[in-house]
């Protein structure tokens, strides 16, 4: 029993780094905007806050910092996307080579270093329960940091008229335009709110979920929380519900053996993009679902004046 | 109404456009005044200025010269929120409205104050009912009829209390029975004192409901008169400033050709939330005469046309019949062999490609016939040649064969279109919404070439939403309501109430809604 | 306060003008990224720049280099005209390599053919073929992104070979490291110059490059392309086969990236190793927006980016420069060049 408690809890710490990346490019992708530098932006994350934190300005800072990363390199697709009029795909594709680069180049002095993890934050009393205590109440501060905006942008977006307004961008900007909302503006600060959120899932893998730098380390997650965004038809609660999923995945190859599975481990370490590619297939299929869910302009050029 | 300050002011206003030839302005010099209570038409065909008139009004866009007077006081409107704070409210031609969202949620998103959503829904129900234009705030906007939508924009525009309404050609996508509505919404609002600009070319319509009508010709004020008092005919003369001359029909040329087209229990199938399948249509066209299918968009014509075009297979091959062969299960291509040509409603983005120079686009549709491509390669010297002769033969206004598509004006385009179409002599032609957006002198070169074409042997077969124009050509016409097609009856023995009542869905006692062909 | 304006004819000068804008923008970012990092920054610059192509060998190396850029440039380009992204050229890539290694560690006869290099390079293009083949299924029949699908697959590709050369491919004589037996002789591409290791490849490039632009400028399959990227709906109205367009262009990327692939491992390196490629199959992607689409573009940017790769090499020998720069370098130089292309379509105006 403990070890399923131990299982799970893999999965929800697995989950957190695709949780903020898919819960960030979700409010873009919302407004309007698909950003596929989600990759790049994770890892200029982790990097930054690796770096702040083995610098010795303590975990929040570091945390603040990764978060400022990812916005700072969003904020570069911003102006070439929203005021250049460059095409999204290709603009996504930069940053992620980009941020690849620019990571590794940063983060070569502190190859191999050791770093303390992010401190548990035990809820008290909570996470004395037996069971549900270690499963709900043990994590450290980001997980609930997570957990608290999946649920603060699901009321964000059913309840409040900045909500609805983001909603509307994403799915006529002509109208919206016509209506008087500054497009532009909207979707500038959703692509910032999105990189910064990469941010905070790249500096999470670094901080507090393998507390180390290494090159690409995110490896591919961001591309999986693009596919997550898509699995959970735009809305923050099932992001929730496919990030567990997909945590689970991640985790295969660590249990599977102690689990008694004998199967090499380079096919475990597959069952994430697998899983991936067959949640797509799935998820895509249903042409109808998708054309009622989807924000009706992503990736569609905006001009003002055209 | 001696002594009454007008409403609205409008003096010398000039707008010009950058890259617009010197001597020719979007606005030249015009003058208006509305008075309180005042039903104003603004008359001119498609070009003439008007949009750009009450774009300014309205904040849009603003005068290079001229003043503005509101209510007797000098105003400048920077924007759409400042006219709304005067009191000027616009219903646009193009709604401004978000699918996926609520009649409730697309309406706060236009108020600048909406407040609570529990009390803008009653607000919405209450003014809604008050007009006539009842409304249900909770439906998604996707669900509603366009007629619906419009009421949507309307009731919107009412909430912020407008003392000017401008209505930017509001009767284009309604049936004769929902434009009666309108009128009646729009003379309670006058009797409350607001003024209204209403923009139209429809000359009958002016007639009926507006006190008084301006006329704009080339950016310019061109008249001024009583439409109680004018014919249309006089209007339209006004409107294009010489003798207006309607199409010859040649009826004693109209023979029993064989039939090219045959539709016989067609239904489509489609999954897409937004669309409206069609069910059992049957129809013929024979060679040599013309049939029209009136309809208000969103009654399932796109679905039929992307079925007879090819762009959709149908699940049988002989609920479609080109002449005389089973076309269900082929696609553009091979029905365009079979003698099929096609003129989609949206020009740029499907008829043509907007980056794309003209003589590429002359092998868009032109590459089975002609000698356009031979042996997997694209002949370049015949398809500009090919495009130099459509231009020169239709009197499409261009630079020449490499002139994108996209920088055309939109009746050029579309004579353009027709054009291509024609060359490619063919024995069938579909053309849906021939004349939309078009100017006068083009749409009436666009009709003849399309009477000429029956009258040569081609059957036609035309869809629009403008019945005057569908009554003008046709020989029978049908209806398409909620998917389903009428029977197609002679022009001649129908009316266009009883086409309006059938397009809005009300069936006669002779059963004319049942399908025959 | 400038603003863009809508040009009316798409500016020629800025078309051609825009690839060299960006590359002399990317090189004074460098200059400036190079004085950060503490190099002096002109001294950089000539070794990354100009020292490899000053000897034979350097230039023959930049031929080695562009030749699988291009190779997989010019398939992803012929597709990304017809808006279909395929982001996995890198994956299959990896299993052409696998392929054609198979016939080369497997299936010759024992004193060698002449046939054997032909099959390893079909077996190559196969390879990366069946690879690329399954997101266009997923694509075609049920919707789904092939750009998601065809990176996803690039992991799973990379993972396989590293399964292959860890376990049954490894070389029992190996000193357990990851890495295949030694093709035998018959099995290596043999090179073009004494002294190089050009080989065939780069002339199968260049005729690649050729028959990319006949196909695109000439041909109707060019022109259908061409439509089903600018307009899908006039491709439909046209009716021009879209879902054989689509397979067309995801199973040519991936068989040029298989070939590529098989290029890599029976040319420079000789055997199957985890490392079979440095990023060509993503930098591919930058060389074919660098060329604009355009197979002659397309042959120039493969040039200009096999020398950031070269580059990078000599400058970390001889200045301890990080290699990691390149990556950036390629990034920054598709960030510049796409902000180069709005003056394309728009023009800079002052005032309002």
């Amino acid at each position: 029993m403990i070890e399923t408690v131990a299982i799970l809890v893999s999965m929800v710490l697995a989950a957190t780094p695709l949780l903020f990346a898919a819960l960030g490019e979700l409010v873009t992708e919302k407004s309007g905007v698909l950003n596929l530098g989600v990759e790049g932006m994770m890892l200029a994350g982790a990097v930054t806050g690796f770096a702040v934190a083995a610098s010795g300005y303590g975990p929040w800072a570091a945390v603040l910092a990764a978060a400022l990363a990812g916005a700072a390199l969003s904020s570069i697709f911003a102006l070439l996307t929203l005021l250049l009029l460059a095409n999204q795909v290709a603009t996504g594709l930069a940053l992620t080579m980009f941020g690849i680069g620019l990571s590794a180049l940063v983060g070569k002095p502190f190859l191999g270093m050791p770093l303390e993890a992010l401190p548990a934050l035990p809820i008290p009393l909570l996470s004395d329960i037996p069971l549900l205590g270690p499963l709900l109440f043990r994590y450290d501060g980001m997980v609930y940091l997570a957990v608290a905006l999946t649920i603060a942008l699901h009321l964000f977006f059913r309840h409040t008229r900045a909500g609805l307004v983001i909603r509307a961008v994403g799915e006529n900007h002509d109208a919206a335009h016509a209506l008087g909302f500054p497009v532009r503006r909207i979707r500038f600060s959703c692509v910032l709110f999105g990189g910064a959120m990469a941010g905070l899932g790249g500096a999470y893998l670094s901080l507090a979920y393998t507390p180390m730098w290494a090159q690409n380390m995110t490896a591919g997650r961001g591309w999986i929380a693009l596919a997550l965004v898509v699995f959970a038809t735009w809305k923050p609660l099932r992001v929730l519900a496919g990030a567990l999923l997909f945590g689970g995945f991640t985790m295969a190859q660590l249990h599977a053996q102690g689990l008694g599975i004998a199967v090499p481990p380079e096919f475990l370490a597959m069952l994430p993009y697998l899983a991936t590619v067959l949640v797509l297939v799935l998820i895509s299929r249903d042409a109808t679902r998708i054309r009622l869910n989807a924000p009706a302009c992503i990736g569609k050029l905006f001009h003002p004046d055209d | 109404m001696q002594g009454v300050t007008p409403r609205l002011i409008l003096k010398d206003i000039t707008k010009q456009f950058p890259g617009q030839f010197p001597g020719c302005r979007a606005n030249d010099g015009i003058d208006l005044t509305l008075l309180p209570g005042e039903i104003h038409a603004l008359l001119g065909e498609n070009g003439a200025g008007k949009s750009t008139l009450v774009k300014i009004i309205y904040g849009i866009l603003h005068a290079d010269e001229g003043e503005i007077l509101w209510e007797g006081k000098r105003v400048a409107i920077a924007n759409p929120a400042a006219a709304r704070a005067l009191g000027i409210g616009m219903v646009f031609q193009h709604f401004s409205l978000f699918e996926s969202l609520t009649v409730a949620e697309n309406i706060a998103l236009g108020l600048d104050k909406p407040g609570k959503m529990a009390a803008l829904a009653s607000r919405i129900i209450s003014v809604s009912e008050r007009y006539g234009l009842p409304l249900d705030p909770s439906r998604p906007v996707h669900s509603l009829s366009v007629g619906e939508r419009q009421r949507v924009e309307i009731v919107r525009s009412l909430l912020g209390e407008p003392r000017l309404l401008i209505m930017d050609e509001p009767t284009s996508v309604l049936t004769p029975q929902e434009v009666e509505r309108l009128f009646a919404t729009l003379r309670l609002l006058a009797l409350e004192g607001r003024s209204i600009l209403y923009i139209s070319h429809k000359l009958e319509e002016i007639r009926v409901l507006c006190d008084r009508a301006t006329v704009l010709r080339g950016g310019k004020l061109a008249a001024f008169c009583d439409p109680a008092t004018t014919s249309a005919r006089q209007m339209a003369e006004m409107m294009i400033g010489s003798e207006l001359t309607s199409p010859n029909r040649h009826p004693e040329a109209l023979s029993e050709g064989e039939a090219l087209l045959e539709i016989h229990g067609l239904h489509t199938t489609s999954n897409d939330p937004f669309a409206t399948n069609v069910k059992d249509a049957a129809l013929s066209v024979r060679a040599g005469e013309i049939v029209g299918i009136a309809g208000v968009a969103g009654n399932g014509q796109a679905e039929l046309l992307s079925a007879l075009s090819g762009e959709v297979l149908l699940p049988e091959p002989g609920m479609v019949r080109i002449c005389g062969q089973a076309a269900g299960h082929m696609g553009p291509r091979a029905r365009r062999r079979l003698g099929l040509a096609f003129v989609p409603e949206e020009r740029l983005g499907r008829g043509a490609v907007p980056e794309m120079t003209l003589a590429d686009n002359a092998l868009l549709s032109g590459y089975g016939s002609g000698g356009l491509v031979r042996r997997g390669l694209v002949r370049f010297g015949k398809t500009r040649r090919t495009a130099e002769k459509i231009i020169e033969r239709f009197g499409v206004s261009a630079r020449g064969y490499g002139s994108q598509a996209r920088s055309l004006s939109g009746g050029n385009l579309q004579k353009f279109i027709i054009g291509r179409e024609i060359m490619q002599k063919p024995r069938l032609l579909i053309v849906a919404q021939p004349t939309w957006g078009v100017d006068a002198g083009a749409a009436a070169s666009i009709h003849q070439a399309l009477i000429d074409m029956a009258r040569s042997g081609t059957a036609v077969l035309v869809v629009s939403q403008d019945l005057d124009e569908l009554f003008a050509l046709s020989d029978r016409i049908a209806v398409i309501h909620g998917g389903i097609l009428s029977e197609a009856i002679p022009a001649a023995n129908s009316s266009i109430e009883r086409i309006g009542l059938l397009m809005g869905g009300v069936y006669d006692q002779e059963g004319a809604s049942h399908a025959s062909a | 306060m400038l603003r863009l304006e809508a040009r009316p004819h798409p500016s020629t000068a800025a078309l051609l003008l825009s690839p060299v804008l960006a590359i002399g923008l990317t090189l004074l970012a460098g200059l400036i990224l190079f004085a950060l990092l503490g190099f002096d920054p002109v001294k950089t610059l000539t070794a990354y720049f100009i020292k490899p192509l000053d000897s034979l060998y350097g230039l023959s190396e930049l031929t080695v280099k562009a030749t699988p850029l291009l190779l997989c440039a010019i398939g992803l380009a012929l597709g990304f005209r017809a808006n279909i992204w395929n982001i996995g050229a890198e994956g299959q890539l990896i299993m052409g390599a696998v392929a054609g290694s198979g016939v080369a560690l497997f299936l010759r006869p024992e004193h060698g053919a002449a046939w054997v290099l032909p099959a390893m390079f079909l077996a190559g293009a196969l390879g990366g073929m069946a690879w690329a083949s399954i997101p266009a299924v997923l694509k075609l029949r049920f919707n789904a992104s092939e750009i998601l699908t065809s990176l996803m697959l690039t992991y799973v590709a990379d993972l396989f070979l590293r399964w292959l050369v860890n376990g049954p491919w490894r070389d029992p004589e190996g000193y357990n490291f990851p890495q295949s037996r030694m093709f035998e002789p018959d099995a290596i591409i043999p090179p073009l110059l004494d002294g190089t290791r050009l080989g065939f490849g780069a002339v199968l490039a260049l005729a690649v490059a050729l028959g990319g632009w006949f196909l695109l400028s000439r041909t109707f399959l060019g022109f259908q392309i061409k439509v089903i990227g600018l307009t899908a709906a006039a491709a439909g109205y046209a009716g021009f086969n879209s879902a054989r367009i689509t397979w067309m262009s995801l199973l040519l990327s991936g068989g040029l990236a298989g070939i590529a692939g098989l290029n890599e491992v029976a040319g420079p390196i000789g055997q199957l190793t985890p490392f079979v490629s440095p990023g060509y199959g993503f930098t591919a992607i930058i060389v074919a927006f660098l060329g604009r689409l355009h197979p002659f573009g397309i042959l120039l940017a493969s040039l200009m980016l096999a020398l950031t790769y070269l580059g990078g090499e000599t400058a970390q020998i001889s200045l301890g420069l990080p290699v990691a720069v390149t990556s950036v370098f390629q990034g920054m130089l598709l960030f510049f060049l796409l902000a180069c292309e709005v003056l394309i379509r728009y023009r800079l105006r002052a005032g309002r």
